[in-house]
Parts: structure tokens; C-alpha cells; sequence
């Protein structure tokens, strides 16, 4: 079980969230983008052998949507390519 | 107990104990496990082998233990405890699994004379479909392990409880206590866990000294110190049995301090563990190596030391190490004869033979032979290099393969493991956590390193003296007979080498072919042999075959401890609406209608079948009026300046042009073009809008919208508060719903004109404070009263007490279902089933073609331009009215045993058609009316004609009269 971390209640066991998938490329304009470039935004998640940013819903806690980054191979939750 | 030694051990000689064992009553004192107390009698043979039913007897002394496990009966029933782990008290009765009818007479010990054909793979060469159901009773019976309970526990109940410590030590022998005190002393929270019935570890069955004093001294000492830490938690009989992700360590606590309490499940967070778990003695490999009086060489100092039990009279101790001589040693100080050390490394150290002056020692020897039907007689030894055998006669063989540090917890943390040539074991390496091994489960097989490497963080180290470890590894005695790799599976040397020449030369694929390693000991004693004798066969080192992964349980874990309190209904609450207790006043058949949402499925009257029950609550709606509680329907209070903007979003259909008091029904979908959900939006003012949706898919929804605010459009202005609870309702409906409207009572103006289809209006109904909302789920006039919870019963009562001149009936969920079948209403879980679109539904009129965007909408485009047959909703009418099809029964061309082109997704008596009606899902369908089509089963074809998919009031007239 996880240990995650929220950013209003602090660390918290995986068992109060839900996991809401990988963090996707944002929705495009759907009238910009060719119909392969739709199908691709709908298909194609990301799912790396590593680090991967992830949503997660604290739905059982304060409700907040939050996102992480989490190595897969290991479930550590590791600094993204952004993080300070 | 005529094997029990006249003084010494840890056990109370002033409080005997009675049990049963196999039927037959023993005694034994307080401090005796099963096999201590068996052993006291001289019981040697304590069960019988998995496959071949061999005699075992008791092998080790701990959780390792490969041979004897025990069921046990009555209140504790339980089964495959290992022997040695059953702590006696009054009252126990245990018996031994694997052998039907008896110990003795084992019908399965036929099974040795078969031996031949029982190889490594059997089971799955043999018993494959379509023959299995003809062994499968038979094997289950005379090969299986002990039979679960049939009934809870009825002495107690078992809890759960969260803990976080700044350290966690697993194990407290003699590294674990150490580091205890280490980090207690620097004032960290401290959690420590050890399996057994007191600490010590390795102290508890060895006569060695720390500080000069004997060393079980010291741990008494270092116990009390700990205890008076109130930063310090120490259990004992507390398996750490798992090593999870982020420092979570998970414990069994057997028989806590506490009344009716069976074991409790500790879940502990830590900032840093450390492992201090030991190492574990493996087998020698020889031919016979699991007769019953061939016991692991610590189990036999343990007996001895601890519980002050001979294991036998006259033993041999067969060694490739130094650990044995001290066994030796310390059997003889108990009045055991030595008839010889058999070691098989030809120079054996001084160190070593220092200990045991007098004691024959046959260097560069091996042990290739056992003999002694139920019960060890003697032994054959030749000299290594092979040459004459002799025998030695002996009724115990203690013998030590040496030691593997008990990397389990490590390796479960995911810690990578590296072999050691020196120990000839694998030891940690990298640990992928905020870990640390010390002691002998970091390879520190000595006393002084063993303190030493747990004091690492501070603190003086106590001084203590043991001679040096010394091994030479000998995977197995080359000698012809059965030499068993691993005890519990029945593996032996030839099964691994049958895997090898099978093709399965993988570590990780062996394992799984000969089943070696499995079971309830996971191979503690013998999986090191296994990876030996495979690097022996092929030609590799042990680092190149690998070692197959360690995974949890570390030891057996009772279900009833990792349910803790949640079981039965505490485990998956149901919930309940405020007439629940009116419903089964009534006699409702009550039962869970999505969500975990108790609802009555119908209300029979005395002597009415289900039929009859259901055409009358259906026949009261149609022709005068009946009443359902739709509280479970999901509903949501949304609210914010862009509340509108975000339904145009969310639903297939426009609702930011809905005026305030008006409904409207919407369709919801993912953004892949999957149907989500059904429902209607009401909007209450400008900003305020209130949302149902269906029972079962309103935790779906509620994910979506905040998923949706928060991560993709954080700066709308929405709030979505789930008020499901908040809300009940009773949804009054049939043709003569407004009379009763009026007897209840309301100053709401029921005028179709003032109050149509599709509005809703707040008032007071029957004097209570309400919203009554104009939709229909039954193709009737329909009220749906909407109060607080706190006035529900009182409304439920009141509009049963009007309703009665007109002949209200309560409606449940199964002619809920007719009814909305009857008017072709979607219902998710059947016409929806995650391929189906709204085109498919006949429902493309809600798809807006205006709104540039909204979920789906793109997805659902794509799909339909692909072009391909879709199976389209229809309704069928089977050619015989009276013919009932089952639903989810398949449809396919012209019945024949084919591809199918659709199912009947929904099938119902429809009262007002006298006949049975369907709703299917058929390739092409809606082109198809007129057809006949056919449902194929198993043993006959029912043949139907494509209809409309709405079997009454088509023009939809009269729910909006
Ligand atoms: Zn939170």
C-alpha cells in the first residue's frame, strides 16, 4: 500500500484514494487536430517502464484530484522532470 | 515423558498441560510447542509425505519446519499449522494432515509403490481436461493438505490495527535486540516484532555467553530495558509475514494479551526498518534424508537446550560446517552418545574439533544411506571420494547444510540479492528501500559480528566469543536412492533433473514444474539445494542459475487476520433508505439493487408466486396508480457561474438553455464514446442545477465531474456536492397519480398546463416541505416527491394512507424493470454494455449536432464513419407469446450454431401485451423489422420477430397527461 502524498492532508494510505490513471496530453481542440491525432490523444496512455506522472483523487479524504509521479518499476513516488 | 531431561530448559515444570495428538491424549508443560512435547514422549513419526505419503517425522524447530504440519481441531480449528509453531495449552487437539484413514495405515503410502509414475510434472501431464473431474475428488482426499474450516472461529474474533514507528526491527534474537536498543535509547519510536513465544532468537536454543554471563541474561536484561521505553513497542508471537511498498511492514499477532482475541493484524509505517530475521539451517541432500529421526542440526540443539528434550538416544551429526560441533557438544552434555561426526569437508578445523574432545570424527565423509521403516535405525557413510560404506547404527541424524541468512523481508522489499562464495549463501545487496540488514540475515554468522554489525549506529558492543563459521557447500551426496530437495513438495534430486531434461531450465520455471519451494514453508530449508543441484547439473555457478523470488507471506497468515473486524456485512456495508423496515414490515424479497443498495425487489401477498406478484404491482401502475422509493437514484447539487457551460461538457445534449423549474433527460459519455450514464438535470436558478443519475454509476459520475474541474478545467466556477443522501423520494405513478396528489394534500397547482411533463415545482405535500419533479420511468403520470430524509417514513405512510381508495400499490424493482422494458427505457447494465453508442440505441436525436464539442462526441463520430454493422437496439416478439428467452441468450442466423448477431439484452411477461416481450441488440436491427430471427440455446431455438424496441404507448402520451 502506497503512501501518498496529499498535498492538504500530508501523507496518507493508498486505501483512502482512487487511482485516476496516468496523466495524459491535454484534450486538444477537437476541431484543430487531424482524426489521427484524436485516436492517438484517446488511445495512446502513457505507460513507461519509470517514472510516471499520475492522477490520483483522495476521495475518501478532502476530495482533492492531485498528481505524482511515480516510478513503476519501483512504486516510488519520485520528483518529476519539473520538481524543484 | 521418559525423553524429557531432568532439569534445565524454558519451560514450567509446575504447570502440566494435557492435549491430544491423532487422537490419543499426551502431557507436557507450559513452553512446549506440539513437536517439543511429542518428542518428550519419543513420538517420532508425525505425518505422512504430500505425494508419495512417506513416514516424516519433526525436521526443524521453527517456521522452517518442511515435514509435520498439523490440523487443528474443534474451537481453534485451523489448518497447516507447522508442529513446531502450535504452542500447547489445555484442551488442544491436533492431527496430523495428509493421512487418511491413519497415520499408521496409510492408504496413500500405496502411493510410493507408484512412486515411479508420480514424476515431477504429473499432475499436469495426467490430469488434464476433459478427465480431471474423474481424479480430481479422489486426489484432493488422499494427496490434500489439511480441510478448511467450515465455520468461524468460535472462542474470539481477530482486529486489525495502523502503527508508524520512526524504526522497525524485525526479529529480536540477539541483532535485533541490539539495534532495539540503540535506537531506543536515541528516544525514536521504536516497533519490534519477533515470531516467537519469547526473544532471544538464536540465544533461546544455544549455550552462549555475553559478558561473561550466560547470554539469555542479557536478553532478559535488554527486554526490560525496552519495556520501560514507552517510545518502544515490543511484540512477541508476532510474524513479520511482509514487506510492502513505502516501509509498510505487516504483522500477525497470535493469541494477544486479551480476552476472546485470536490474532491481531498490525499494518505498520515505518520511517526505516531493519532486518534482523536470522538465518535459517538448510538440509544436507542425501539419499533418505526425510526418515523420521533425521532432523535439521539446530532443531536437535534447540530440543535439547530449550525445551530440555532428548531427540534420540544414539546420533550421528552429518556437517559441512562448523555450527554442528556445538550441537554435538551440547547433545552429549545431555547424555545423548555421539557415535560419530560425519563432516564432509576433509580438513576439519581445529576450532571445530576443540569443541568436541573424545567424539569420533570421520572427515571428508558423507552419510549416503538411511535405514528404518517408520523410524531412524541406522545410517551408511563412505568416505566422500567415494570407496566402502559402512553403518553406524543411530536413532537420530542431526545434520546442517549450512546456513542461509533469512533474506525474505529484503528480498520482498525488492533489495537485490548477491551470492556469497564464502557463506556459499545469498546475502542482501542493494536494498531498493530505507532498509538495513544486520546480523546473521546480513551474513554475519558469529556472535561478535552479529553484535556488532546491529550496534552499527552507536552504542557499545557487549563482548561474546564463538568459533568462526567455516563452511564448505555440498549441494548433494552423490548416492543412488530418493534424496528429497525439498521435504513438504516431495521434490527430489531426480525430479529437478527430469525438469532439466524436460526443457525447464529456468530457476524460476523448475520451481514452478517440480513445485520445489512451494507450500507452506516456501522452501526455508532446501531451496539453496535446488539452485546447487540445477548449477551442479548444467555447469553454471550458483550467481548464473539465479535465486527465484522471494514473495509474502513469509509464514502462514489466517484470513480471518488480514479481514481483521471487517467481515460479513461490516466488511461491505449495504445502505439502507428510511423505509426499510416498513418494506420488510410488508414482507418485502429484499436484495441488493446496485451500489450496495438494499431495495425490495417485490412485495408478495400470501399464497402469490413471484409472476403473480410482479403482474400485480405492474397491473396497479397502468391502470390506476402505484408508488416506488427512488431514493438510491444518484443525485448531485451543482453550483457556480459555469455550471451550464460544464453540462454542455458533460451531456450528449444543450442544457445551458434550460430554464430554471425545467428538467430535461441527458445522455453522458466517457470521452472514448462509451455510454456513462442516464439521467435528468433539473435546474433550480441560475447558478444551481441538480443532477440524478443512475444507482449504480453515481460514484462514476461524481469522478468524472471532479476530475474533470479539477484537473482539466481548474478555473470554471462549478461545485458538485453529492447529495444522494440528502434527498428521498417517493415516486408516485399511474394513471390516477394526481388524485392522489390531491387527497395528500399540497398547495402545488397539479394542472397538466401549470405543471407539465418535465418541470418541477417546490411545495408542501401531505404538510411537508418537498420538490416534486415531473419525470417518468414507467411510461406513466408521475409524481416523484422529493423530501429530507427525516420525512420520509412520515411521507411513505401518508401517501399509503391516500393512495388506498385508488389502490396504491408498492412497487418494487423487478416491475420496475418490466414497466421500463414495456416503454423500450434504457437501462445501463443490460442494453449498455461498453459497446454500444447512442446511434446504436436509436437515440442519435441526442447527440447535438450544434454544440461544437462535448465528451464523446468526436470519438462517436470516428467510429461511425468506419462504417462497419453495429448491433442495433430492437424489440422482439417471440413467435409463441407464451415463450420466455433468458436473458443474455444469444441470437444467431437462423438459430443455427454459428457466430451470434446479437443478444436479448432484457425479457419480460408485459401484462398489457399478454405475452412475453424482449429488447436485443442485432446486427443491422433497426433495418431488420418485420424479420424473424432466432435465439439459439442449448437445447432448443426459439424464433422472434423484430419489432420497434417499445411494446406500449409508443407516442409517449401518457406520461406527459
Ligand atoms: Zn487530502
Amino acid at each position: 500500500m502506497l503512501l501518498i502524498p496529499c498535498p492538504f492532508c500530508g501523507p496518507r494510505n493508498e486505501s483512502e484514494f482512487a487511482h485516476g490513471g496516468p496523466v495524459r496530453a491535454r484534450r486538444p481542440d477537437p476541431d484543430a487536430v487531424s482524426d489521427a491525432a484524436w485516436v492517438e490523444y484517446l488511445t495512446v496512455t502513457p505507460n513507461p517502464q519509470g517514472p510516471v506522472q499520475e492522477h490520483w483523487w483522495h476521495v475518501r479524504g478532502c476530495g482533492t484530484w492531485l498528481t505524482l509521479w511515480r516510478d513503476t518499476t519501483s512504486h516510488d513516488i519520485v520528483k518529476g522532470p519539473d520538481d524543484a | 515423558m521418559r525423553e524429557r531431561l531432568p532439569q534445565g530448559g524454558r519451560i514450567d515444570r509446575s504447570r502440566r498441560v494435557a492435549f491430544t495428538f491423532n487422537g490419543r491424549v499426551y502431557d507436557g508443560y507450559h513452553g512446549d510447542t506440539l513437536a517439543s512435547a511429542l518428542l518428550a514422549h519419543g513420538v517420532r513419526l508425525t505425518a505422512r509425505s504430500f505425494k508419495y505419503h512417506r513416514p516424516r517425522g519433526i525436521v526443524g524447530y521453527g517456521v522452517e519446519e518442511p515435514a509435520s504440519l498439523v490440523e487443528l481441531l474443534g474451537a481453534d480449528a485451523s489448518g497447516n499449522e507447522p508442529i513446531t509453531t502450535v504452542r500447547i495449552r489445555d484442551g488442544l487437539r491436533a492431527k496430523s494432515v495428509n493421512c487418511w484413514p491413519s497415520l499408521r495405515f496409510d492408504i496413500g503410502g500405496v502411493n510410493q509403490l507408484f512412486a515411479r509414475v508420480l514424476p515431477a510434472g504429473f499432475y499436469y501431464k495426467t490430469f488434464k481436461w476433459p478427465d480431471w473431474q474423474l481424479f480430481e475428488p479422489m486426489i484432493r482426499r488422499a494427496a490434500g493438505l489439511a480441510r478448511a474450516p467450515t465455520q468461524p472461529p468460535a472462542n474470539g474474533h481477530y482486529e486489525a490495527r495502523h502503527a508508524h514507528a520512526d524504526v522497525f526491527i524485525a526479529g529480536a534474537g540477539p541483532a535485533g535486540l541490539m539495534a532495539a536498543l540503540v535506537a531506543g535509547r536515541a528516544g525514536k519510536r521504536v516497533f519490534l516484532a519477533d515470531e516467537g513465544t519469547e526473544a532471544g532468537g538464536g540465544l533461546l536454543t544455544r549455550r552462549l555467553r555475553i559478558e561473561d554471563r550466560p547470554a539469555m541474561e542479557w536478553v532478559a536484561d535488554a527486554v526490560a530495558e525496552l519495556a520501560a521505553m514507552e517510545h518502544v513497542t515490543h511484540l512477541q508471537n508476532a510474524s513479520v509475514w511482509a514487506y510492502r511498498e513505502h516501509n509498510l511492514m505487516m504483522v500477525t499477532e497470535r493469541s494477544p494479551d486479551h480476552d476472546s482475541l485470536l490474532e491481531r493484524s498490525w499494518r505498520v509505517r515505518a520511517g526505516r526498518v531493519i532486518c534482523a530475521t536470522g538465518a535459517i539451517e538448510r538440509l544436507l541432500v542425501f539419499p533418505g534424508n526425510d526418515r523420521p529421526g533425521v532432523m535439521l542440526a539446530s532443531a536437535a540443539q534447540a530440543y535439547v537446550n530449550r525445551w530440555a528434550v532428548r531427540p534420540g538416544r544414539r546420533a550421528v551429526v552429518f556437517t559441512n560446517n562448523n555450527s554442528a560441533y556445538a550441537v554435538a557438544a551440547d547433545m552429549q552434555a545431555a547424555g545423548i552418545e555421539i557415535a560419530a561426526i560425519v563432516d564432509a569437508r576433509p580438513q576439519v578445523p581445529p576450532e571445530a574439533l576443540a569443541q568436541v574432545a573424545g567424539i569420533d570424527v570421520l572427515g571428508g565423509h558423507v552419510v549416503v544411506r538411511t535405514r528404518g521403516r517408520m523410524s531412524l535405525r541406522s545410517i551408511a557413510i563412505s568416505p566422500l571420494a567415494g570407496g566402502a560404506t559402512r553403518s553406524i547404527a543411530c536413532d537420530l541424524l542431526a545434520h546442517s547444510g549450512g546456513w542461509n541468512p533469512a533474506v525474505h523481508l529484503f528480498s520482498q522489499s525488492r533489495g537485490s540479492l548477491r551470492y556469497d562464495e564464502t557463506l556459499a549463501a545469498f546475502v542482501p545487496d542493494i536494498p531498493a528501500q530505507a532498509t538495513a540488514s544486520v546480523g546473521a540475515a546480513a551474513g554475519l554468522m558469529t556472535l561478535p559480528e552479529v553484535l556488532t554489525s546491529a550496534a552499527a549506529t552507536g552504542g557499545d558492543v557487549p563482548r561474546a566469543h564463538e568459533a568462526a563459521y567455516a563452511i564448505a557447500p555440498l549441494w548433494r551426496v552423490q548416492a543412488a536412492g530418493k534424496a528429497f530437495l525439498d521435504i513438504q513438495n516431495d521434490v527430489t534430486v531426480a525430479d529437478v533433473q527430469l525438469a532439466l531434461r524436460e526443457g525447464y531450465d529456468n530457476i524460476e520455471h523448475v520451481k514452478r514444474y517440480t513445485t520445489g519451494g512451494m507450500g507452506i514453508d516456501q522452501g526455508k530449508t532446501g531451496n539453496i539445494n535446488i539452485i546447487g543441484t540445477v548449477a551442479q547439473q548444467k555447469g553454471l555457478t550458483l550467481p548464473e542459475v539465479g535465486s527465484t523470488t522471494f514473495r509474502s507471506p513469509y509464514a502462514p497468515v489466517s484470513f480471518g487476520a488480514v479481514g481483521g473486524l471487517r467481515t460479513g456485512e461490516v466488511q461491505f456495508p449495504y445502505r439502507h433508505t428510511p423505509i426499510t423496515e416498513w418494506n420488510r414490515e410488508q414482507g418485502a424479497v429484499m436484495y441488493e439493487a446496485g451500489a450496495r443498495w438494499q431495495r425490495p425487489g417485490y412485495f408478495p401477498q400470501p399464497g402469490e408466486s413471484f409472476q403473480e406478484t410482479v403482474n400485480r404491482e405492474c397491473g396497479a401502475v397502468r391502470e390506476a396508480v402505484g408508488v416506488y422509493d427512488g431514493s438510491p437514484l444518484g443525485t448531485f447539487e451543482l453550483k457556480g457561474r459555469d455550471t451550464g457551460r460544464f453540462l454542455d461538457f458533460l451531456y450528449t445534449n444543450k442544457m445551458a438553455n434550460l430554464k430554471p423549474g425545467h428538467g430535461r433527460y441527458g445522455l453522458m459519455l466517457t470521452d472514448d464514446g462509451l455510454i456513462l450514464d442516464d439521467g435528468v438535470a433539473l435546474r433550480l436558478d441560475d447558478y444551481r442545477w441538480i443532477l440524478s443519475t443512475s444507482t449504480g454509476h453515481a460514484d462514476a459520475v461524481n469522478q468524472q465531474m471532479e476530475k474533470l474541474l479539477q484537473t482539466e478545467f481548474p478555473d470554471w466556477q462549478v461545485m458538485v456536492t453529492a447529495v444522494t443522501s440528502q434527498w428521498n423520494n417517493a415516486t408516485v405513478c399511474g394513471p390516477r397519480a394526481r388524485e392522489v396528489m390531491e387527497a395528500l394534500g399540497t398547495d402545488i397547482n397539479l394542472d397538466n398546463a401549470a405543471f407539465p411533463f418535465m418541470t418541477f415545482r417546490d411545495g408542501t405535500v401531505a404538510g411537508l416541505p418537498t420538490r416534486v419533479v415531473r419525470v417518468s420511468f414507467t411510461g406513466e403520470l408521475s409524481y416523484e416527491i422529493n423530501v429530507a430524509p427525516r420525512h420520509m417514513r412520515k411521507l411513505w405512510d401518508r401517501v399509503m394512507a391516500a393512495g388506498a381508495p385508488f389502490g396504491i400499490q408498492p412497487v418494487g424493482s423487478e416491475a420496475n424493470h418490466v414497466l421500463r422494458v414495456e416503454k423500450g427505457f434504457l437501462s445501463l447494465g443490460h442494453e449498455v454494455d461498453g459497446t454500444v453508442d447512442p446511434h446504436d440505441l436509436g437515440m442519435g436525436w441526442i447527440m447535438s449536432a450544434k454544440k461544437s464539442d462535448y465528451l464523446g462526441k468526436r470519438a462517436v463520430a470516428l467510429r461511425r464513419a468506419a462504417d462497419k454493422p453495429r448491433r442495433e437496439l430492437v424489440g422482439l416478439l417471440p413467435d409463441d407469446p407464451n415463450a420466455q428467452i433468458p436473458e443474455g441468450a444469444p441470437l444467431t442466423p437462423g438459430g443455427r450454431k454459428e457466430a451470434t448477431e446479437g443478444l436479448v439484452t432484457a425479457c419480460v411477461w408485459s401484462g398489457v401485451n399478454n405475452r412475453w416481450v424482449a429488447l436485443a441488440l442485432l446486427v443491422n436491427g433497426r433495418t431488420r423489422q418485420g424479420e424473424t430471427v432466432h435465439v439459439r440455446l442449448r437445447d432448443e431455438v426459439i424464433a422472434a420477430r423484430v419489432t420497434a424496441p417499445v411494446f406500449y404507448d409508443p407516442g409517449g402520451q401518457r406520461l406527459r397527461s
